[in-house]
C-alpha cells in the first residue's frame, strides 16, 4: 500500500488531492473530528505556526474557526466556515469563508481491508478563483491579501 | 493531473519546432509583428502564422491587433509559477499527512491497549 500523497489540478475549478493512511476510516475521522487531534497534524511543526484557537463543530450545519500565528504574518490568521455535510466516518464537506471566492474543501474516506483512502478536493466557484489563488501562492507577491494566500506564502519556503 | 498535463502537452508540442523556439528566443527581447517575424526566421506569412497558432494556443505568446498589424507578445503561460505552486501544495499536505499519520498511530495504539470490542466507538479512556 502505497502512502504518497498525490496533487493533481483535475479541471479548471478543482484541486485533489489523495493520500492512503493504514487504519480503518473510523480512526482516520476521529483524527478530522477532534480539535486537539486536529490541531496536530494540520499545523506540523515544520509550518513554524502556532495555533492560538482551533474550534470545530465537526457535524452538518456546523462551524470551524481557526486562528493561527506566524512569525511572517503581521497579524493572526483566522480561517472559518462552515461543515456543510458530516457523514461519520466517511466524509466531510467545508466552506472556508475567510476568502470571498474561497474553495469548498471535500473529503472521503474509503475504508478498505482496514486500510483508508482519503481523497481531498478542493472546488473553487469560478476559473479565475483557483487561478488567482494560484497565482498569488506561485508569485509570493501578495497580490490579494486574503488569509488564505497569507497561508500560502508564510508556507512557501518549506523545504 | 488531467487539466496540468493537458497544458504540459501543449507546451512541449509548442516548443518540439526550432523555428517556435525561434520565435519565443526573438519575443523575449522585444514584441514583434507578424510580419517582422516573417522576415526575421525567412518564411511565408501563411507559415509564421501556423507557428504563432500553435505557440498561442499553448499560452507562450500572446497576440493583439493594433490596427492593422498584429503584434506578438510573450504569453500568460507561467509554467514555473504553476508547477512550483503545485508542488508547494502537495509538500504542504505530504507534511500534514505524515503528522497525520503519527495521530492515527497513536489512536490506534490506546484502542489495541484498551480494546472495547462491544462498543469499539467509545473512546472513554482516550
Amino acid at each position: 500500500m502505497s502512502s504518497e500523497t498525490t496533487t493533481e489540478r483535475v479541471s479548471d475549478v478543482e484541486l485533489v488531492v489523495t493520500r492512503r493512511f493504514d487504519a480503518p476510516a473510523r480512526i482516520v475521522f476521529e483524527a478530522w473530528r477532534r480539535p486537539e487531534l486536529f490541531q496536530r497534524w494540520w499545523t506540523p511543526k515544520s509550518f513554524g505556526i502556532t495555533v492560538i484557537s482551533c474550534e470545530l463543530d465537526v457535524r452538518t450545519g456546523g462551524s470551524y474557526r481557526l486562528v493561527l500565528s506566524h512569525p511572517a504574518a503581521p497579524e493572526p490568521m483566522t480561517f472559518f466556515g462552515r461543515y456543510l455535510e458530516v457523514t461519520p466516518p466517511s466524509r466531510i464537506v467545508w466552506t472556508n469563508e475567510e476568502e470571498p471566492n474561497g474553495p469548498v474543501t471535500t473529503v472521503t474516506l474509503e475504508e478498505q481491508d482496514g486500510k483508508t483512502r482519503l481523497t481531498l478536493s478542493e472546488r473553487y466557484p469560478t476559473k479565475e478563483a483557483l487561478d488567482e489563488s494560484l497565482a498569488a501562492g506561485a508569485s509570493g507577491a501578495g497580490a490579494a491579501p486574503e488569509q488564505f494566500n497569507q497561508l500560502d506564502q508564510v508556507l512557501q519556503d518549506l523545504p | 493531473m488531467v487539466q496540468f498535463s493537458a497544458d504540459l502537452d501543449r507546451v512541449f508540442a509548442a516548443l518540439a519546432d526550432p523555428t517556435r523556439r525561434g520565435i519565443l528566443e526573438r519575443l523575449t527581447m522585444s514584441d514583434a509583428s507578424v510580419s517582422d517575424l516573417a522576415d526575421g526566421f525567412g518564411i511565408t506569412l501563411t507559415g509564421i502564422k501556423k507557428h504563432i497558432a500553435v505557440l498561442e494556443r499553448s499560452g507562450l505568446v500572446a497576440t493583439a491587433k493594433r490596427g492593422r498589424v498584429r503584434r506578438c507578445t510573450l504569453g500568460p503561460r507561467r509554467l514555473e509559477d504553476e508547477a512550483a505552486w503545485i508542488a508547494r501544495y502537495r509538500r504542504r499536505w505530504e507534511a500534514r499527512f505524515n503528522e497525520l499519520d503519527s495521530v492515527i498511530e497513536e489512536l490506534q495504539a490506546r484502542e489495541h491497549r484498551h480494546p472495547s470490542p462491544q462498543r469499539p466507538r467509545s473512546r472513554k479512556n482516550v
